[in-house]
């Protein structure tokens, strides 16, 4: 018997091992998958959390209901990788050698790396959303806050969901509405980018969609500590943004195993070939989803487009076949902007967000780039659809794994 | 789009960022620098070589990664081209703006 290990159980490993216990010989290879985790997390649930619109139950399950029966799951932590004996240590000592190995171990926030981050004011008046901790502790503080001055923040790029800290900041918008309470506050969006988003088409949406909620944006801010005494955050060039309630988006990493192992990049990602999703240095190793350091989004919509090709290249590894280099990058991300809207965008490597009809061209019936309440409908249904069709390795209906250039406004 | 710079014809685009780093010269690195009304001293010299030589490996620009460079941290980096530093000292090396973001 071979052996095909999967590290990590999140949206990408968890995809693989439905994908892969289906299209493998069973009766030549075993499929384990480890995650130090009991429990899945819906991470873009994380957004919802904090303005009370989701509960925790909505979004932790058991890990083991997402696993097929066939797959052996292993509720360990990993402590490293030695690739050139085809071996992956356990942080219990056990020893597990591979034939091929999956990295999926995605990535986590490190507010360590800013100086006074995680200081007196964490979960006091300093707040993370991008863990199931922080968003809840956030929940918390929103309940009972009178108002003041909101600044939601962006340490540095690339973050998973780029656009998460955007939609944190219409949805506070509406919330405080809702509460009665939003003359009450101030929203400013920081952010080291010097616009809104990352392509410039999607940027002058959302920046006329800033002006018009009323939220002040401070770009190009690259911050260099937190003032936990006088509140507030200061950048290199000295500009300083006073918060009373400060939501951050700390600097992301791959996991720690990647350093351990001596295998990533300064921030942990695995060095990995873009359109094949082969680690660059180990022909037995692939990796999948936020653990890349691919020039992607990283999100659970592209782990699922990478997932179609990465299960095809593997079958294509093992049968001694060249790999197919297919992945274009594409992403498809719900904007929610708060009152009951949102807006798609769909782009790849080379296409930044642009308008037009998705998925059929012409037809929609969603349109891109443009708000609408059919998008948000979308958003939260992507809920429905992750537990039930992405997790599984479901293909979606219509949506094609590489983007579609029609029906779009170029 | 062709633009004239210390004298030469040099290729840019519609951001006035160089298309193509054979055209470029310290002298044309001195214009540029004066368009966002710097003067370039030998450390800049030092910063915009090194960023040459990334880009010329192919190796995508941060400011995390030019902080850990060996060649200059953060904060003088942000002392030698105040505001956007990784935008502007790109601009005036000759190489593309970077696309630190996805
Ligand atoms: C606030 C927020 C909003 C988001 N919104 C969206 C959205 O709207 N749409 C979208 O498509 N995506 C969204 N995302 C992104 C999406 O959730 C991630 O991109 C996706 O989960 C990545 O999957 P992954 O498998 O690479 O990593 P993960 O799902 O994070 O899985 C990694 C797994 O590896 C395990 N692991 C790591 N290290 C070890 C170790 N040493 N030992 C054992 N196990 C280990 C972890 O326990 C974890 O289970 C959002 C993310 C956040 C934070």
């Amino acid at each position: 018997m071979k052996r095909l290990l999967i590290l990590g159980a999140g949206t990408a490993g968890t995809m693989m091992a439905n994908h892969l216990n289906k299209e493998l010989d069973r009766h030549l290879w075993e499929i384990d998958i480890i995650d130090e985790r009991e429990e899945h997390y819906y991470q873009p649930g994380y957004l919802f959390l904090p303005f009370d619109i989701y509960e925790p139950e909505d979004i932790i399950k058991p890990i083991k209901k997402f696993i097929p029966n066939s797959v052996n799951l292993i509720n360990d932590k990993i402590d490293k990788i030695i690739p050139e004996e085809n071996l992956v240590k356990m942080a219990n000592g056990d020893q597990l050698h591979y034939d091929l190995l999956i990295i999926a171990t995605g990535n986590d926030i490190a507010p360590e790396e800013i100086q006074g981050m995680k200081g007196s004011e964490w979960q006091k008046s300093v707040f993370d959303f991008y863990t199931f901790e922080g968003a809840l502790a956030l929940r918390n503080k929103l309940r009972e806050w009178e108002g003041g001055n909101l600044v939601v923040h962006i340490t540095e790029m690339p973050i998973k969901c780029p656009v998460a800290p955007l939609e944190f900041t219409f949805l506070s918008d509406s919330y405080f509405k809702d509460k009665k309470m939003r003359e009450k506050v101030n929203i400013t969006y920081v952010t080291p980018l010097s616009g809104a988003f990352t392509k410039p088409k999607a940027t002058a949406t959302l920046e006329h969609l800033l002006v018009e909620k009323n939220i002040h944006i401070e770009s190009d801010f690259a911050i260099e500590s937190v003032d936990n005494e006088n509140k507030k955050i200061i950048d290199y060039g000295g500009r300083e943004i006073p918060f009373d309630l400060l939501v951050t988006v700390p600097t992301n990493k791959g996991s720690e195993v990647i350093a351990r192992s001596g295998m990533g990049d300064e921030l942990n990602y695995v060095p990995t070939h873009k359109a094949t999703l082969q680690s660059k240095k180990h022909q037995n190793i692939f990796v999948i989803g936020d653990a890349t350091d691919v020039p992607a989004s990283k999100a659970g919509s592209v782990a699922h487009f990478e997932a179609e090709i990465l299960t095809e290249n593997i079958l294509r590894y093992i049968a001694g076949e060249p790999l197919k280099e297919e992945f274009d990058g594409h992403a498809n991300c719900f904007v929610e902007t708060g009152g009951g809207k949102a807006l798609l965008i769909d782009f790849n490597y080379t296409h930044e967000p642009v308008e037009g009809t998705f998925p059929f061209p012409g037809i929609g019936p969603l349109r891109l780039l443009q708000e609408s309440r059919m998008n948000h409908m979308s958003k939260l249904a992507f809920r429905w659809i992750y537990w039930n069709m992405l997790l599984k390795g479901t293909h979606i209906p219509f949506i094609s794994t590489t983007m579609q250039e029609e029906g779009k406004h170029f | 789009m062709e633009k004239t710079i210390a004298g030469k014809s040099v290729a840019v685009n519609e951001e006035g960022y160089m298309t193509d780093l054979s055209q470029w010269s310290p002298e044309i690195a001195n214009e540029l620098a004066k368009e966002s009304n710097l003067e370039l001293s030998p450390r800049h010299f030092e910063v915009l070589e090194y960023l040459q030589t990334q880009y010329k490996n192919e190796v995508p620009l941060t400011i995390r990664r030019v902080g850990a460079s060996g060649v200059v941290d953060i904060k003088e980096f942000y002392a030698l081209f105040p505001a956007g530093p990784l935008k502007i000292s790109s601009k005036i090396a000759g190489i593309p703006k970077p696309a630190s973001c996805i």
